[in-house]
């Protein structure tokens, strides 16, 4: 096919509408700015990586800076691997991700416990704020939860005393945390 | 030096980190003089931002002192106090060419949709951010500004976002002189929104929010009219009744995907994680605003797909204008009015806190206590 179809010099009126000024996007998209088109701008210099970046597949090259934090590891370093096959517009990328991350929390709790770090959770949840600010609430969660594991204890109980079930299953339950405080 | 620590959704804490480093010629590292937590924060600590992995610092509202630069840069020295836009961008790709900071393509490897942002997730490039002592800072010739002798730090700290994205939010909204502007959400970018809008000529300004303490703010500091929709049996109805049953000629979305007020959208969005946070905001936005209006979002949402009334925007021929604010290009004309008194970024401010006391900060923040409205950190001392 002909590179121009029509001579559109030839169109009476031809451009009239191409006033960048009454350009809606502007300055979203800022034509007048834009005299590159596709990947030809100078390039920063390129960043090295001593740690794994996970790469989107809808880049043809590596970003010339990038972020080093918290490289992956473990099994949701393995599924996050996995995720990063897929492209942006895949839901299960994304979804994968999700699920790596809830993952990575309990990887988190055996990581500062092998460091010999119990987790003071409810400090971390900022359990002294909602003292401080929001005692009848805490004091309603509290009974709330008091109340549920009482009730759970009760109903195991009264099934064991029926099924005779081992004894154990019942004071797990009771030691569950809350999972939030909101 | 300390950092604040992410351990899992809800839990954050401060622990002893490595003092970062120089990694590339226009790397800058900067001691944190102010950090604040954003509301877009909250959807990292609730869980909601795909790839937020245990062990990051969040924190992309900060200012400091340059420490230290790379051998690339030309602009800032030592000694500088500098506010750092939350985008990394690098100034020469295409994007940032235009003027779109928001969108750099030289800034986040795990994503093409959106470019670099401090201490926000691996999707947003995996970079520590400024709720700590010390933070790298990318391209530093690109992002920040020095601040100047007559500025209150408190003022430029807020610079860094919340500013540029309430009034880029309203920029958006192309609005006109006497148009009827409704903001959603009385957050810090919801309220920098709506009295922007006056600067745009807006002829009324409506705020809907559901928490009377943040309304009781809206309606003297943006000013504007405020309504809780928990007090309302349809917002939708309501401001359509308050239109002349037109709707708003300007919507503007500055809630994002941590809305209350549909249990639905709840369930699937904040609950089951499904969608990309719960879009309710969107959704009344969408609905509120008149045939032909803009609706504009500045809201966060995640990445994958959301329930959104898509079959209205084409039936009442609404534009949809959204983005991530590009900090850098907004800031001359911010300082501007700044200066000039008519915007007063840190009378936002309600609660100054060390960054030892971070979990509690977040846990305030998040549950909407103590009339909260922008807490700011102090990581190095007052
Ligand atoms: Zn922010
Ligand atoms: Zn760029």
């Amino acid at each position: 096919m002909s590179e121009n179809l029509v001579d559109t010099s030839t169109i009476r009126g031809w451009g009239a509408d191409a006033n960048s000024d009454n350009d809606p996007t502007f300055p979203i998209r800022h034509r007048e700015a834009q005299e590159t088109r596709g990947l030809t701008w100078t390039r920063p210099t390129q960043q090295d990586a001593d740690v794994e970046i996970l790469q989107s597949v809808e880049h043809n090259r590596r970003p010339a800076v990038i972020g080093t934090s918290t490289p992956p590891s473990g099994i949701s370093g393995m599924i996050r691997r996995y995720a990063f096959r897929r492209s942006e517009s895949d839901w299960l990328h994304w979804l994968l991700l999700m699920g790596a991350d809830r993952l990575n929390v309990v990887e988190g709790v055996i990581d500062d416990l092998g460091k010999g770090h119990v987790p003071n959770i409810p400090a971390e949840m900022g359990a002294r704020a909602e003292w401080k600010h929001n005692k009848k609430g805490l004091v309603t969660k509290a009974a709330v939860l008091a109340g549920l594991t009482t009730a759970t204890i009760l109903v195991f109980r009264a099934r064991r005393s029926k099924d005779e079930a081992k004894p154990g299953d019942a004071d797990m339950l009771a030691l569950s945390p809350p999972e939030t405080f909101s | 030096m300390l950092a604040m620590n992410y351990r899992g959704p809800y839990r954050v804490r401060v622990d002893e980190k490595p003092m970062p480093a120089i990694l590339h010629p226009e790397d800058a590292i900067v001691r944190v003089t102010r950090s604040c937590i954003c509301g877009s924060d909250l959807h990292l600590y609730h869980g909601m931002v795909p790839d937020t992995r245990v062990g990051t610092t969040f924190g992309h509202e900060f200012c400091g002192v340059v420490e230290q630069v790379g051998p690339e840069v030309r602009n800032l020295k030592p000694g500088d106090h500098v506010l750092v836009p939350f985008n990394i961008a690098c100034g020469k790709c295409e994007f940032c060419q235009q003027g779109l900071f928001g969108n750099c393509h030289e800034s986040n490897a795990q994503a093409t949709a959106v470019g670099g942002i401090f201490g926000y997730s691996h999707t947003a490039g995996g970079y520590d951010g400024g709720q700590a002592q010390y933070v790298r800072v990318p391209y530093a010739d690109v992002g920040p500004m020095v601040i100047p002798d007559w500025m209150d730090p408190d003022d430029a700290v807020l610079l860094t976002d919340v500013v540029p994205t309430g009034y880029q939010a309203a920029e958006m909204g192309g609005i006109r002189p006497g148009d009827t502007v409704v903001v959603f959400g009385a957050g810090p970018v919801g309220l920098m929104a709506a009295r922007s809008a006056w600067l745009f000529g807006a002829g009324r300004v409506i705020v809907i929010d559901h928490i009377e303490y943040r309304l009781d703010f809206a309606r003297t500091y943006c000013p504007a009219e405020v309504y809780n929709f928990r007090e309302i049996d349809d917002i939708v109805v309501f401001l359509k009744k308050q239109t002349d049953s037109l709707g708003a000629d300007v919507c503007i979305d500055a809630v994002g995907g941590d809305a209350a007020g549909n249990a639905l959208q709840t369930l699937i969005g904040t609950k089951l994680k499904l969608e990309a946070g719960n879009a309710i905001a969107l959704h009344w936005a969408i609905n509120s605003v008149k045939k032909g209006g803009v609706v504009s979002i500045v809201g966060v949402y995640g990445p994958t797909g959301n329930i959104v009334p898509i079959g209205n925007v084409v039936n009442k021929g609404i534009t949809l204008r959204a983005n991530q604010a590009s900090v850098k290009r907004l800031l001359p004309r911010l300082v501007e009015h700044i200066r000039e008194g008519r915007i007063d970024p840190k009378a936002m401010i309600t609660h100054r806190v060390p960054l030892a006391d971070i979990a509690d900060a977040y846990h305030l923040f998040s549950a909407k206590l103590d009339g909260c409205i922008k807490p700011v950190l102090l990581p190095n001392g007052a």
